[in-house]
């Protein structure tokens, strides 16, 4: 009983730290003017939530998110935030224009919504949650299901990724060669 | 479930979400506009996540990777753009891309 209350601590320790460096870095992204301090108040953000999302037992999930987001995606944003420089921008200076205050009356308004539909639909059944094996979100179990149940969405996947990188491609090199039209002097 | 209940888990997930479509609304920047945008997906990833802890069922963590992927597809497809307007000089401010002439 005493290990288990022990243990009962812990996580809660652990989720308190999560759960308000997470908060505090998603603000942190918001308001730093310079590109790259918010891109690696972002890279601190996903690592708060992967740990969030091993203590909701997705440990291939968490994993994924270190692996893809906080490394793959973050370097292409810090890339391309060195490739084109850092224009500093300073959201909360110049006293408050009617264009922030709207911003933050809407999205005060949206996070009421969003409390408010959870609370209505989903109160009932937050209570208790169901008891999960220890296969629950491992790899073995994530591509069971990726290779049975949802084999369509993963295929869809698959093609939005090939599409996006085509995208990326034809973005790139059409700037390219228009750049190359220019006649040179 | 030891520790915080889902609701918790939710409530970080709202204000995640909160968070980011204030820097979306907020900021000028659109490589800041991507960064807030992140947040959101992740807020959204986060609720997906802890409904399916709740309700035992892998189906929310199989959602929450493929919204991964198209979040991934987005930056590519976004970062491509900032790029491409960044090589042709063009100011990087949201308010003053208006227009879709070339």
């Amino acid at each position: 009983m005493i290990v288990a209350s022990v243990g009962n601590v812990l996580v809660w320790a652990v989720w308190v730290v999560a759960a308000f460096a997470c908060l505090g870095s998603g603000i942190a992204v918001v308001s730093f003017s310079n590109p790259f301090y918010s891109a690696l108040a972002l890279i601190g953000n996903l690592g708060a939530l992967a740990v969030l999302y091993l203590l909701l037992s997705a440990e291939f999930v968490a994993a994924a998110q270190v692996l893809v987001y906080a490394g793959a995606v973050m370097v292409m944003f810090l890339f391309v935030i060195a490739y084109i420089g850092p224009h500093s921008e300073s959201p909360w200076m110049g006293g408050p224009s009617w264009q922030a205050v709207g911003a933050v009356l809407a999205a005060g308004a949206l996070l009421v919504e969003i409390i408010v539909v959870i609370g209505l639909k989903a109160s009932g059944h937050l209570a208790h949650s169901e008891r999960v094996g220890a296969a629950f979100g491992s790899p073995a179990e994530i591509g069971r299901l990726f290779l049975t149940d949802h084999l369509l969405a993963f295929e869809i996947t698959s093609i939005v990724l090939l599409v996006a990188a085509i995208g990326g491609v034809i973005l790139g090199g059409h700037s390219r060669r228009a750049a190359g039209e220019v006649p040179p002097l | 479930m030891s520790g915080p209940g889902v609701a918790w888990y939710l409530s970080v997930a709202a204000f995640l979400f909160g968070t980011g479509s204030l820097g979306v609304l907020l900021r000028r920047n659109p490589l800041i506009v991507l960064l807030s945008l992140e947040i959101m997906l992740n807020g959204a990833n986060l609720a997906l996540i802890g409904f399916a802890r709740n309700f035992g069922d892998g189906s929310g963590q199989i959602f929450a990777l493929a919204v991964m992927a198209v979040a991934a597809s987005e930056v590519v497809v976004g970062l491509g753009l900032i790029v491409a307007l960044n090589r042709k000089r063009v100011t990087l401010d949201v308010d003053r891309l208006n227009t879709l002439r070339g």
